[in-house]
């Protein structure tokens, strides 16, 4: 920030200030950490088992879509919002999933490098929720702008205090406690960690690897899509081409900061809630707010070089004590 | 007027092709010597975006293509510090290069937004070869990048296949701990293939600012950086193929350019996503692990290695 000319004392205290400073920061600061903290949640499941899911963004774009789809259903015939908000929900978490769908079979049955496979089709996902926005499900009343219509109460989360801070604040700390549950105390969790640890091990121990994988994609492409669904249903109210900040990329950095930990996501997302929303108030002190992005860049190559290196060290004392590392977990 | 169609629908895809032609190219090299770095679309971005600066303050196209390649050769020495030296998780590391790319252009290319490069690459037609009826037009009437192209391919493929460091470049990426007992320094050629593919990456997204669409605009890539790793799989880290691999995209990407240009019913929406799903279809066709190791994946693409740790 320095180097960029501008003063890094003004723009931190601007970060912290906008942020945390009183409760109305505060609650914009958890707003913005919702979608980010549902979508790291799942990406973190994915890397477990070794699954480069970097569609989030892609997945995000289908769960919003989803929801949106069944809103113009349920909606405009007056389904209550107990009906409503649930089915977009499922709708949410069915669309993100399915775009998960082909990556992770041609991955889990073909080798497909799911990086390349994911990636594409985060373009494809934006390119076909312009698509209706520009077209069919372009609001008539809109003035042509390329906005759906806008949803009704009983298709929108509710508020909770001044700020855009809503209740879909529970999806993603419910979300952790479950995968935590689910990761520790059920043969899926114990499946997901054998196939993570090493592939060829988990099929010794007669684990379906591939299903595994599968399920693991699943979950993760879910989860992006249930964060789409809560931030039309919670924060715009309406579906657009322009739903994400970048939510779906800036996700692998808070998983990988985690260390892949579901409640550590939920820490770390509140951090690039903060960073994210601090953004805005660094802009008003007339710096870009684009710098938030290099930011967060920047944290991620630190940790990188650092945070990997402690683990490391870690790693090689085990290693030393019982001479039979895996090469998996000394690579990672 | 089929035949004007064909010639120009080749034309543009002898130029879209390029831009990813270039990149491709580099990752290939970065790959074979065991280094994956998914950081290319990041690096395009710098290169694009350092490029168009240069040209506008200089009006000196060959000194931007060098600023254009130094801009992201500095990002692929960043990503060669964290995973060689530091032997951070390749994957992510490469990631953080493209988000820490898009963010840093975006931020320092926001003042420049839509203004037309000065100086542009122009088509120099070649005495006699382009007067060739079809072939002339589209292979003979390029700008100088494209030539260079042609020259470059078939001079890395003998490198790679032909020559002893060549040899040494596949022997470190197959493997290191072989290489590095037969006297062939690994981590220094790590280290050197990629960033001369982090330099390539560069060349590919200036020809973007500075040819194919001769402006900048944020994260105007579009994906071209991952579409590149995507085809050097495709073809299967072998400059020629990946050569090929880079026209046919170019091919797709040209095609729907034309149709869209005729003013075609389908909405531009859909024609937009072609090149997109061209990429994931070829990219599955040319996958299967099997036959990766048989068509010459590298084997240690993606392990760091480091002397101590060696089995």
């Amino acid at each position: 920030v320095q180097a960029s000319g501008y003063s890094a004392l003004t723009a931190a205290t601007a970060i912290v200030e906008g942020s945390f400073g009183g409760t109305y920061p505060i609650s914009q600061t958890l707003a913005a950490a919702i979608p980010l903290a549902t979508i790291a949640l799942g990406t973190a499941i994915a890397f477990r088992v070794q699954l480069w899911n970097i569609g989030g963004e892609g997945q995000f774009y289908m769960g919003a879509f989803g929801a949106t789809a069944v809103e113009l259903i349920g909606g405009p015939a007056g389904w209550p919002a107990i009906v409503l908000l649930p089915t977009m929900l499922a709708a949410g978490f069915a669309a993100g999933a399915a775009w998960a769908l082909a990556p992770a079979w041609l991955r889990a049955w073909h080798g497909v490098n799911e990086i390349i496979t994911t990636l594409m089709l985060n373009y494809v996902a934006v390119l076909w929720v312009n698509y209706l926005v520009y077209g069919p499900w372009k609001d008539p009343a809109g003035r042509n702008f390329p906005f759906s219509p806008r949803f009704p109460d009983s298709a929108s989360l509710s508020r909770i205090g001044e700020g855009q801070l809503h209740v879909g604040l529970f999806v993603p700390i419910v979300a952790a406690l479950v995968l935590v549950l689910a990761l520790s105390r059920t043969r899926w969790g114990y499946e997901l960690r054998v196939v993570g640890e090493s592939a060829e091990a988990a099929r010794y121990a007669g684990i379906n690897v591939r299903s595994t994988m599968l399920s693991a994609m699943l979950v993760s492409g879910g989860m992006a899509g249930i964060a789409g669904m809560v931030h039309v249903a919670g924060i715009i109210h309406l579906l657009n081409g322009m739903l994400s900040n970048n939510y779906g990329y800036t996700a692998i950095i808070i998983a990988w900061l985690a260390r892949l930990h579901p409640l550590a996501v939920l820490v770390v997302s509140v951090l690039f809630g903060a960073l994210v929303n601090g953004g805005y108030a660094v802009s008003q002190e007339g710096i870009p707010q684009a710098l938030g992005v290099v930011l967060q860049g920047m944290i991620l190559f630190f940790v990188l070089g650092v945070g990997d290196l402690f683990t490391r060290y870690r790693l090689r004392i085990v290693n030393t004590a019982a001479p039979a590392p895996s090469p998996l977990a000394t690579s990672s | 007027v089929t035949g004007e169609l064909v010639i120009a629908i080749c034309l543009a895809a002898i130029a879209s092709g390029t831009s990813i032609l270039l990149p491709a190219l580099g990752e290939a090299i970065t790959e074979r010597s065991g280094v994956q770095n998914l950081g290319v679309e990041g690096m395009m971005l710098m290169g694009a975006l350092f490029g168009y600066i240069v040209d506008i303050q200089t009006h000196n196209i060959v000194l931007a293509f060098v600023a254009a390649m130094f801009a992201a050769l500095v990002l692929a020495a960043v990503h060669a510090f964290l995973s060689i030296t530091l032997r951070a998780n390749q994957i992510v590391s490469g990631l953080a290069v493209t988000l820490f790319g898009s963010g840093l252009t975006a931020f320092i290319g926001k003042p420049f937004v839509g203004a037309q490069a000065p100086v542009v690459l122009s088509k120099v037609p070649i005495p006699g070869l382009s007067q060739i009826p079809v072939v002339g037009p589209i292979l003979f009437t390029q700008d100088l990048v494209v030539y260079a192209t042609f020259i470059l391919v078939p001079l890395l493929w003998y490198f790679v296949y032909r020559t002893r460091p060549g040899l040494n470049l596949r022997a470190i990426g197959e493997s290191p701990a072989t290489a590095d007992a037969m006297g062939v320094g690994v981590i220094s050629r790590r280290y050197l293939y990629t960033i001369a593919g982090g330099a390539l990456a560069g060349a590919g997204g200036a020809y973007l600012s500075l040819g194919y669409t001769p402006t900048w605009v944020e994260g105007m890539t579009a994906g071209r950086g991952w579409i590149a790793v995507g085809l050097v799989v495709f073809g299967t880290w072998d400059p020629l193929r990946v050569m090929a691999g880079a026209y046919l995209f170019g091919f797709v990407d040209g095609f729907q350019l034309r149709v869209q240009g005729l003013g075609s019913t389908i909405p531009s929406f859909f024609l937009n996503m072609l090149p997109y799903l061209f990429t994931v279809i070829v990219v599955s066709l040319s996958s299967g692990e099997r036959l990766q190791r048989q068509l010459g994946i590298p084997r240690s693409l993606g392990l760091p290695y480091w002397r101590e740790e060696r089995t």
